[in-house]
């Protein structure tokens, strides 16, 4: 027992200075990579809610509610739209009743963007899955094609789809951009764009 | 010039420290929604809408379309007034659809003197704005 104790001693020890070595290298791994925050906290440990707050301590923690969901890399980390084609969650279309449907109109809109990402896909049906048409047309969008001018500085800055993608729908990452930009450009279409001068 | 390396390694290791604890400072849930239009001044706690958790049991349009929440933080006027007259979070929140406002600091929860704001993006600013 005594020397198993004087092993994990010395092993902790090494440990201590090993690591203090790895810090003090030029050469870590990742080196500017910002550690991941934690995701999902109780309320009162998430810098928002006040925890001398009593009714703080009666919310319901995130981890618990999204247990069980399809897991996302981002915002919330849950596939919102995933958890309800899959049935984990089937929220109310109407406040007091549960019965009535979304009508979903089943309508993709192909925007050619320029440079060379690739096109962006606006599927109709997921969107009316969850929304009323008044909420997008016509305060933020106009129902004709190529009457609405975006760019992604406008979108990050909260306009058009960054009403909602930024705030509360799949935010804005490096992991979300083809969710979007979804549909390739034909092949060559780049290039003999920039030769034509476009 | 050892000197200078070694103080250089704790410049970056404190650094690496800051830039560590500074995330961990506010992780509310993404869609988080501080409204603090009026609650300072009336000396309550600012109010914590969580999106996560309603969205788990309505659709957006219930609240953005039938019930007249406009999107963007502060941007609706809601008074305590208007909540129990049926308006807004009163909607619901009337004991029949959901536990009714005597809950005042279930709402009314966030850390005093937080400004009115969504928890997502840095950049969106223009979607906050005070009422008239």
């Amino acid at each position: 027992m005594y020397k198993l104790s004087v092993l994990i001693l010395i092993a902790s020890i090494s440990g201590i200075f090993s690591l203090a070595a790895s810090a003090d290298s030029s050469n870590t791994f990742n080196r500017m990579l910002k550690p991941q925050a934690p995701a999902n906290l109780p309320p009162a440990e998430d810098g928002l809610h006040d925890p001398d707050n009593a009714g703080t301590h009666m919310l319901q923690p995130p981890k618990e509610a999204f247990n069980g969901l399809v897991k996302a890399k981002w915002g919330n980390k849950v596939d919102w739209i995933k958890s309800i084609n899959t049935k984990k969650i089937s929220p109310r279309h109407n406040a007091s009743d549960a019965a009535p449907k979304p009508i979903i109109m089943n309508l993709n809109i192909v925007r050619q963007v320029k440079g060379s990402m690739p096109d962006v896909v606006f599927p109709h049906d997921r969107h009316t899955l969850l929304l009323a048409c008044s909420n997008c047309h016509t305060g933020i969008f106009i129902p004709q094609k190529g009457a609405n001018q975006m760019s992604m500085a406008a979108i990050m800055l909260g306009e058009s789809c960054g009403k909602c993608h930024g705030a509360v729908a799949f935010p804005i990452t490096t992991s979300t951009c083809k969710l979007c930009h979804s549909k390739p450009k034909a092949k060559n279409a780049v290039l003999k764009r920039s030769v034509a001068g476009n | 010039m050892v000197i200078k390396q070694k103080l250089l390694g704790l410049g970056v290791i404190l650094i690496s420290l800051f830039t560590m604890l500074a995330p961990m400072k506010a992780n509310a849930e993404y869609g988080d929604i501080v409204i603090n239009n009026f609650a300072d001044a009336a000396e309550m706690r600012p109010a914590v809408f969580p999106h996560w958790f309603h969205r788990i049991r309505f659709n957006c349009s219930v609240c953005h379309a039938d019930l007249g929440f406009k999107f963007g933080a502060g941007k609706n006027e809601i008074t305590m007034a208007k909540i129990i007259e049926g308006e807004f979070c009163g909607a619901c929140h009337n004991g029949e659809i959901a536990w009714s406002i005597e809950n005042c600091d279930v709402c009314h929860s966030g850390i005093p003197g937080t400004p009115t704001q969504v928890k997502g993006s840095p950049l969106r600013a223009s979607n906050i704005a005070a009422p008239k």
